[in-house]
């Protein structure tokens, strides 16, 4: 069941690199350094999407006490991490060549620093408290605040300061996108997608696997 | 809950002691690091005053339950009566109530040594302090009692706290600011309203999931 989760990740991923560099067009004025926004802003959906996932199994984990629901929080956040590091990395490279700097003080890219900083210290929570079943219940709590502090996070750092360039596709009105980039765009949302949720699954499994050997 | 703390608290004025001394080291730090410059430090006055609040309250919050530890008082905690949430709440006043005292000491302290006038912005800064203060003391609280049972706790309390914290120390540095400039708790009425949303928030998620913390 995982293997083919891995293999149609596998699949997508080709096809999302495929779009990316064939399909779509060559950007006018940004030229080929565009093309790393198909990685980029997938890969912040995708993290964001594995956060909710871990506050949905963090809350589920408080309610229920099952071990499979702690072990699916600690991957998702795990994962999601990931994905927002390397949303931070690509958007770094993509800002030398377009903004002139590898990074700024604006409001989506600190909030973004910010909520990667703080699943940083979920990260860290876990590796700190030893006992295991004390580890899943103090995550589960980090875990719930630290998700319901995101949009906290971002409405704070988006009033004190904006200067990205507004989100072309989630917002009210017709997109302002080509096609072909828009489905480039969605297809790797799909590969990366894919990706993560095979990541998760796999990491689930390890710990399982880990808290039975050691258990 | 929050009566036994304040109690213990005036009985050995342990930590309330300390933390006064720490602010007003760190007033001389702030003086030392940032030069006799009068304009310099008007600019960034809200931001070394927010500095002062959330590093005392590092410290401070981060003994909330030192006193359960040491005594080996944590299983009366847990076999106290009635709701957990009681217990949360006992210590989130206890928290609260000392470092209001500190930061007003703190406020007292800037007026006369950097000579500022406060005049007319103080109520709105109470205001704005109170609901900035509420938020650090719920999340810190709450991470209090999680991170007093681990190994190196001082470390990790700061850790986990401060990114948590940024959305409600923006708000009150911002407001803060605004508010000294002159100008009216309306203009602010954003920042103020984040933070009471923070604070909301905060206490909430702390009161149904502290219980799962005290468990041990």
């Amino acid at each position: 069941m995982v293997r083919v989760l891995g293999w149609f990740a596998v699949v997508a991923v080709v096809a999302g690199l495929a779009m990316g560099f064939g399909v779509a067009p060559r950007e006018a004025t940004q030229g080929n350094v565009q093309r790393i926004m198909y990685l980029h802003v997938p890969a912040v959906w995708v993290a964001y999407l594995a956060f909710i996932v871990g506050f949905v199994a963090s809350i589920a984990y408080l309610a229920r006490r099952r071990n499979g629901a702690d072990h699916l929080a600690h991957a998702a956040c795990e994962v999601g991490t990931l994905f927002l590091g390397v949303n931070i990395a690509t958007g770094a490279i993509w800002g030398k060549p377009t903004w002139g700097t590898w990074w700024t003080w604006d409001a989506r890219l600190t909030s973004v620093a910010v909520v990667f900083v703080m699943f940083l210290a979920y990260l860290l929570l876990r590796q700190a408290v030893e006992d295991p079943e004390r580890s899943a219940r103090y995550a589960a709590v980090l875990g719930i605040v630290a998700a319901l502090n995101i949009p906290l996070v971002h409405f704070s750092v988006y009033w004190w300061r904006t200067l990205h360039q507004p989100p072309s596709l989630l917002k009210p009105g017709s997109s302002s996108m080509p096609g072909s980039i828009l489905t480039a765009l969605l297809v790797n949302f799909a590969a990366l997608a894919l990706l993560g949720a095979y990541f998760v699954a796999r990491r689930t499994r390890v710990l399982a696997d880990e808290a039975e050997a050691i258990a | 809950m929050a009566w036994k703390d304040l109690v213990v608290e005036r009985r050995s004025k342990e930590t309330l002691n300390s933390l006064l001394f720490f602010s007003l080291a760190l007033l001389f730090v702030f003086q030392f690091t940032l030069g006799p410059d009068r304009e310099r430090l008007a600019a960034v006055l809200p931001g070394v005053l927010w500095l002062g609040f959330i590093l005392s309250s590092v410290l401070g919050l981060g003994r909330t339950f030192m006193v359960e530890r040491d005594n080996d008082c944590w299983e009366a905690l847990l076999l106290a009566p009635g709701d957990k949430s009681a217990v949360y709440v006992g210590k989130l006043v206890a928290c609260l109530a000392l470092m209001l005292v500190v930061e007003a000491t703190v406020l007292a302290l800037f007026t006369v040594f950097f000579n500022v006038d406060l005049g007319p912005a103080l109520p709105g800064l109470a205001l704005v302090i109170v609901l900035g203060t509420l938020g650090i003391a719920a999340v810190g609280a709450l991470f209090a009692a999680m991170t007093s049972q681990v190994r190196a706790r001082e470390l990790l309390f700061p850790v986990l706290l401060l990114p948590v914290l940024v959305p409600v120390l923006l708000g009150a540095v911002k407001a803060t600011e605004a508010l000294l400039l002159g100008e009216s708790l309306a203009s602010v009425a954003h920042w103020w309203q984040l933070l009471v949303a923070a604070d909301v928030v905060y206490i909430v998620v702390g009161l149904l999931t502290f219980d799962v913390i005290l468990e041990g």
